[in-house]
């Protein structure tokens, strides 16, 4: 009995041989480059031609349309205005999330722990989610007014766009600032501040010119957020149209026309605005140093940085956490009201709730999943510029693509590839162009992360004799695991999140957002205690999400240390 | 790198020294497979190795942060290299247990790599590299992230671990005194050429270049123009008339030369002198280094010359201001062409 | 002109005591060297004195002035990082400049000081570039310039050179020495580094795991220190235990093994055990005769060419002797020859007390 145990323990198991021929495989140069020419190409064929050939169609398309005169100066002032309340709310953005990335890396204490959490929370929450909740917040008379005795502080249209939009980009500055502040080295403000610069100076001088090009990063993503998002938008316009709202509306309405057209301008007006904002802040020299010492050293005092902080969290809990947090109430009476039992029972509105549910999660699961599959090497080959130099700029840029063209625009764009394309059904439309949206999520991710990893280190492994799939499974993954992790929640919490380009893409099928904005909006009819439920479940369910995420990502710094 | 060409033998340790920026990392990484050369052949007794990737190359490549795998315990980082190339994992165990306690960390095997100190860590990963059972060691600055006295203690028991398991090695460093404790043969890199490459004895009495004689040892310059000279001597006069006796310096009649003087052969007489050179000058500098003390010496003409005394005990023999002889013998001299770039440009590190 | 009073200064990370009741006394123009090995605290202590850290106790005085409450900005110490930390996203001129852009000084001023600095560390031509396209070596000498343009009289240095080539190290000590000196700085420099410190302190301040082990001249230092400690990390040495056989007025006769050595030591008892310090190079060597002449026959172990000296082991019957000799010499050892080594009375061997808590201990660097 023990000799055969012994024996066994020696030989390899079926698993490990397998594995054994896989590493075999993986050393052969045409195999490797096989995988990541694959990789690539469905990245070009699947994800971002039909994209382009959409556009391009559109394009050619246009000769032959014509809109009436008013409907062309609807759709002018609708592109302008997603623009300026897009770079309007951005700045804004970036002037109060600064402080509170700030407060939140330089402090410690559970205070600041908390505060962290808290951050996330716009991020967590269903769009559709946080428009409902920002609507009944700032312009019913249930919510802030209250407060003023007043009915309704904000009504509908474009001064509550701006509050939708701002406090659901807050959180992607904070984000990334938090990030950027964590890897920052605090040895150049050290130095500045050795060389008789007071705190503020050596902050403003040295710390955020050298963090410029995050800022910008973190800048054009509030931007992208801003001009692409369409469901929480629509339920808190009003009557008002942006650039998106408009889109939505014309094709209600069925003007194709203004349609195509619409959506062929934002997308240009986009590319245009941030390939010139890409292009112009790195030629933007810095400033020849102009400084006022006694004025800074103020700034620099004890009394200055605690009003300051206390502003922050004043504009945080006031324009962010509060509103968001609002939607508990209506959702908590609903469920005092009863409504609850029903839900479940999938008794009238609730049974197409439960099937646009159950869309939205297949939809999102398969989206996240093709998205690993396909993603994982193009990751790869950005971080480690494997293809050379040339080959992996392009196939950066294009990654991003996806994230700058507005979701609603690029829906209509694929939805026009695909119908031309026959008889593909709706629902894998849909699949697609929730994969197309999210890919860059994930990606980008990832490669982050890989390239976090020295290179040293799968280099060394490959010298001990590791070919390159033992590398990877044994060095690249359980090194990003965490990121791969968090990558793929990511990207299922936008897919579920995601409006526009349903609304572009499918007719017959609706997402769960897709369906409460009609919900809210009045479209279909239900009761003020159904549509709070529904977005409630909605949301407790991306919550759980965020727990998972907060987990992995707090067991990861437990490790470290 | 630019049309490098050198051989090392089985078992030889050779010590490849250079500046930063010299391309020695690029030498091992293109030894290791990391990097594709432009032109040129890489052999592995006789066979060339061009075309073979990295982890069938028989070669592994020890990096100046050791690479520890941070997620790996100190064993299993060990174990990696058998493990990869198809070892079971009861063998793998055994041979890294081997391995560790040859470098005496055996009782460390289940720590983290961030838990150990520096030293601690670089012989993990000299052991990872014995363990992995390739021939060939290429070691990037073995010592180079650890503190001067350590490096000191640590240098030659590197070279005692190595030699015992029968490794040939490639331990490139900027530390000259680490070079030539431990090598077999050095080799002197600079902007990606090869200066010279030799045992530490002949590269140190009959350097091939000004660099390399500074590199190795250093010495003080004098510039001067060759006087005269035959097959057995030369004379040559420097700045100021003063005449200097040298080794011969055929075909650089009337030519501007640089001649080196090492510091260690450099004497103060205090009788009467008995080596081929005396110069009279005033000492200008002392510098104290331990079990060492180095005089800056003006001539006469105003070149300045350095002369190394060792052991002298705690009290200086000399002080600044004191009017010395200095001499040194002709053998010892070293002749060299004038560099085109001149004096300066030829001895900077970059 | 300041001098610099550290006063039993404590600091404690957590469990960890960094700094332990640490005093120190820097004078006007001294150039100080904090030596020791990594971890020992010596960048914690000048990031007290600094104002990047704060002490948990103790004081901090310049020109007898406590500074506990005056923040980094204002207390006027120049400081060299150890990874240069010049600013990446300004010229050289502008990071030489910025210490006097932040100060209220006029804009002439500022382009004369510039100037002054630029040709003190000979970078005119270079004034317009970036950090990341100068060499390491450069990259160091605008920090220092920087630091200086600012006017301060006293420095830290945090591993200035930490950065650079050995050879490159070994020259730019010098030029920083000299600078000191012209410029009439106080300065106190951190190093791991012995020979850097030997060669340019005028005190070297010996640390180990948040203690001041010994202060004193360099030589002081290297031929009579005053502890084990320190005998072990300023320069290679040899430490032979045994123990005292007798003692005659200043002179210890020890037992090590079965040889005898007279060291000059007082107050020891017969018994004590002892260590005998005896350094590489005050070693002779001749190949082994018959007639002895009292020395210690042993066996070539490893023979080294370093250049300027050979470095041989000998193994004395199982004692391990480290010795240096002048390449200059005829004769040259090779592994296997029998030769005698003499180790002989006089002021070149030390006597310390066997530490208590062993010896590898004692002199271990981390």
């Amino acid at each position: 009995m023990q000799g055969t145990r012994r024996q066994a323990a020696n030989s390899p198991t079926i698993l490990q041989r397998m594995f054994v021929q896989l590493e075999r495989f993986s050393a052969r140069a045409d195999v490797t480059k096989a995988v990541y020419s694959a990789a690539v190409a469905f990245f070009l064929f699947i994800v971002i031609s039909p994209a382009i050939a959409g556009i391009v169609a559109q394009f050619l398309m246009l000769p032959s349309l014509t809109l009436t005169a008013e409907v062309a100066a609807r759709m002018r002032a609708a592109v302008a205005w997603s623009f300026v309340i897009g770079l309007t709310v951005s700045s804004l953005d970036v002037v109060a999330g600064i402080p509170l990335a700030w407060l939140i890396v330089r402090r410690s204490g559970h205070a600041v722990t908390v505060l962290d959490s808290l951050a996330d929370i716009p991020f967590v929450i269903p769009t559709v989610a946080l428009g409902f909740s920002i609507l009944e917040f700032w312009s019913t008379p249930g919510g802030i007014s209250t407060v003023f005795g007043s009915g309704g502080l904000v009504a509908p249209g474009t001064l509550l766009i701006m509050l939708l939009h701002f406090a659901f980009s807050y959180p992607v500055i904070v984000r990334v600032m938090v990030g950027e502040f964590l890897n920052y080295r605090e040895t150049y403000e050290v130095a500045a501040r050795t060389l008789g610069a007071s705190a503020f100076t050596a902050v403003r001088t040295v710390t955020l010119p050298i963090l410029r090009p995050a800022v910008l990063a973190a800048f054009l993503l509030a931007l992208a957020r801003s001009l692409s998002e369409t469901g929480a938008t629509i339920v808190v316009a009003g009557a008002f149209e942006n650039g998106t709202v408009f889109i939505k509306n014309v094709r209600d309405a069925g003007l194709t026309a203004a349609v195509v057209t619409a959506s062929l301008v934002l997308i240009a007006a986009s590319l245009v605005v941030f390939a010139l904002i890409k292009i112009i802040s790195p030629k933007l020299r810095v400033a020849p140093l102009r400084i006022w010492p006694s004025l800074e050293r103020k700034l620099s005092s004890r009394p200055v940085i605690i009003s300051r902080n206390a502003l922050s969290l004043l504009v945080f809990f006031i324009f962010i956490l509060l509103p968001c947090l609002f939607i508990a109430f209506p959702a908590i009476e609903a469920v005092a009201s009863g409504t609850v039992a029903e839900a479940i029972a999938g008794v009238g509105p609730w049974k197409t709730f439960w099937s646009s549910m159950l869309l939205s999660y297949v939809v999102a699961l398969l989206a996240t999943l093709v998205n690993i599959v396909s993603g994982l090497p193009v990751a790869v080959l950005i971080a480690r510029n494997r293809f050379g130099q040339r080959a992996t700029k392009v196939v950066d840029a294009l990654v991003d693509l996806p994230i700058i063209v507005p979701s609603l625009a690029l829906g209509v764009s694929l939805s026009f590839f695909w119908g031309n394309m026959g008889a593909l059904p709706e629902f894998w439309v849909l699949v697609l162009a929730h994969t197309t949206i999210t890919y860059s999520y994930f990606v980008r991710a990832m490669a982050a992360s890989i390239q976090g990893i020295a290179p040293e280190l799968e280099e060394t492994a490959r010298t001990l004799g590791a070919r390159p799939l033992r590398v990877f499974r044994k060095i690249t993954l359980p090194l990003t695991k965490y990121s791969l992790l968090s990558g793929a929640i990511l990207v299922f919490t936008r897919s579920v999140d995601e409006t526009g380009a349903t609304f572009a893409v499918s007719k017959a099928l609706k997402t769960a957002p897709v369906l409460l904005v009609d919900w809210i909006r009045g479209t279909v009819h239900v009761t003020a205690s159904e549509r709070a439920l529904g977005v409630g479940f909605l949301v407790v369910t991306s919550f759980l999400a965020l727990v998972v995420l907060r987990l992995i990502t707090l067991r990861r710094q437990t490790r470290r240390h | 790198m630019d049309r490098l060409s050198f051989e090392i033998e089985n078992g030889e340790y050779l010590c490849v020294l250079g500046p930063t920026g010299s391309g020695k990392t690029t030498l091992l990484r293109l030894i290791a497979g990391l990097l594709n050369a432009d032109e040129g052949t890489i052999c592995f007794d006789g066979k060339p190795v061009n075309d073979i990737g990295p982890h069938a190359r028989n070669a592994v490549y020890v990096p100046q942060q050791y690479a520890l795998f941070p997620h790996l315990t100190v064993m299993e980082n060990v174990a990696f290299g058998p493990l990869a190339r198809g070892k079971s994992e009861k063998e793998a165990l055994e041979i890294a247990m081997k391995n560790l306690e040859t470098v005496r960390l055996a009782w460390r095997a289940q720590s983290f790599p961030n838990e150990l100190s520096g030293g601690m860590q670089q012989r993990v990963a000299l052991a990872r590299g014995l363990a992995s059972g390739a021939g060939l060691l290429l070691l990037d600055e073995p010592l180079g992230a650890l503190d001067a006295r350590l490096r000191l203690d640590l240098r030659h028991r590197l070279r005692e671990i190595v030699k015992q398991s029968g490794m040939t090695a490639i331990h490139v460093t900027h530390d000259r005194d680490e070079a030539m404790s431990v090598a077999d043969q050095i080799m002197v890199l600079k902007g990606g050429r090869l200066l010279d490459h030799g045992v530490p004895h002949r590269v140190y009495s009959r350097p091939t270049g000004i660099f390399v004689a500074n590199l190795i040892g250093g010495a003080s310059f004098l510039e001067g123009i060759v006087d005269a000279t035959t097959d057995a001597a030369s004379v040559v006069r420097l700045r100021g008339g003063l005449r200097i006796k040298a080794p011969p310096a055929l075909h650089m009649l009337d030519e501007p030369i640089i001649l080196g003087v090492r510091r260690e052969q450099v004497r103060i007489s205090d009788r009467n002198p008995e080596l081929a050179n005396v110069l009279e000058g005033e000492i200008r500098e002392v510098r104290f280094l331990g079990d060492s003390r180095e005089y800056l010496i003006r001539l006469t003409n105003g070149d300045i010359i350095a002369s190394r005394h060792y052991s002298e005990g705690p009290e200086p023999r000399f002080s600044a201001g004191d009017k010395v002889v200095v001499e040194f013998e002709e053998g010892d001299v070293l002749v060299f062409e004038y560099p085109t770039q001149g004096l300066r440009k030829e001895l900077e590190m970059a | 002109m300041p001098k610099l009073d550290v006063v039993s200064v404590t600091k404690n990370y957590g469990n960890i005591r960094a700094l332990d009741n640490i005093s120190l006394h820097v004078k006007d123009r001294e150039y100080v060297c904090i030596l020791g090995p990594s971890g020992c605290g010596k960048s914690t202590l000048i990031k007290c004195i600094a104002g990047i850290d704060q002490p948990d106790h103790g004081e901090i005085l310049i020109d007898g002035r406590p500074v506990q409450k005056v923040p980094i900005e204002d207390r006027r110490i120049g400081y060299v990082f150890q990874d240069i930390a010049l600013f990446p996203h300004m010229t050289v001129k502008d990071n030489l400049s910025y210490g006097l852009a932040v100060r209220h000084t006029g804009s002439e001023e500022i382009t004369t000081v510039t100037n002054e600095m630029l040709d003190l560390i000979n970078m005119r031509e270079r004034s317009r570039s970036f950090p990341r396209e100068l060499s390491g070596g450069a990259q160091q000498k605008v920090a220092v310039g920087r630091a200086i343009a600012t006017g301060s009289h006293l420095f830290l240095l945090d591993e200035p050179l930490g950065a650079l080539d050995a050879l490159v190290r070994a020259e730019l000590r010098y030029d920083l020495r000299r600078l000191a000196s012209d410029l009439g700085l106080t300065i106190i420099h951190v190093t791991h580094d012995q020979e850097e410190a030997l060669s340019i302190a005028d005190k070297v301040v010996v640390m180990k795991r948040g203690s001041i082990v010994e202060v004193g001249k360099p030589s002081e230092i290297y031929h009579s220190p005053k502890s084990l400690f320190t005998e072990n990390f300023v320069g290679e040495t040899n430490l032979l235990e045994g123990k005292v056989a007798g003692t005659q007025g200043n002179l210890c006769s020890v037992e090590i093994g079965t040889r005898k050595v007279n060291v000059s030591g007082k107050g020891r008892k017969v018994g004590e055990r002892v260590i005998v310090a005896v350094r590489p190079e005050v070693i002779p060597i001749s190949p082994h005769s018959e007639e002895g002449g009292g020395g210690w026959k042993g066996t070539i172990k490893q023979a080294a060419f370093l250049g300027s000296t050979n470095r041989y082991v000998v193994d004395i019957e199982g004692l391990e002797l480290v010795v240096h000799v002048s390449s200059n010499v005829e004769k040259e050892f090779q592994v296997g020859e029998i030769v005698d080594v003499f180790v002989r009375e006089g002021a070149h061997m030390l006597l310390f007390d066997y530490p208590k808590e062993g010896l590898e201990k004692e002199i271990a660097l981390e």
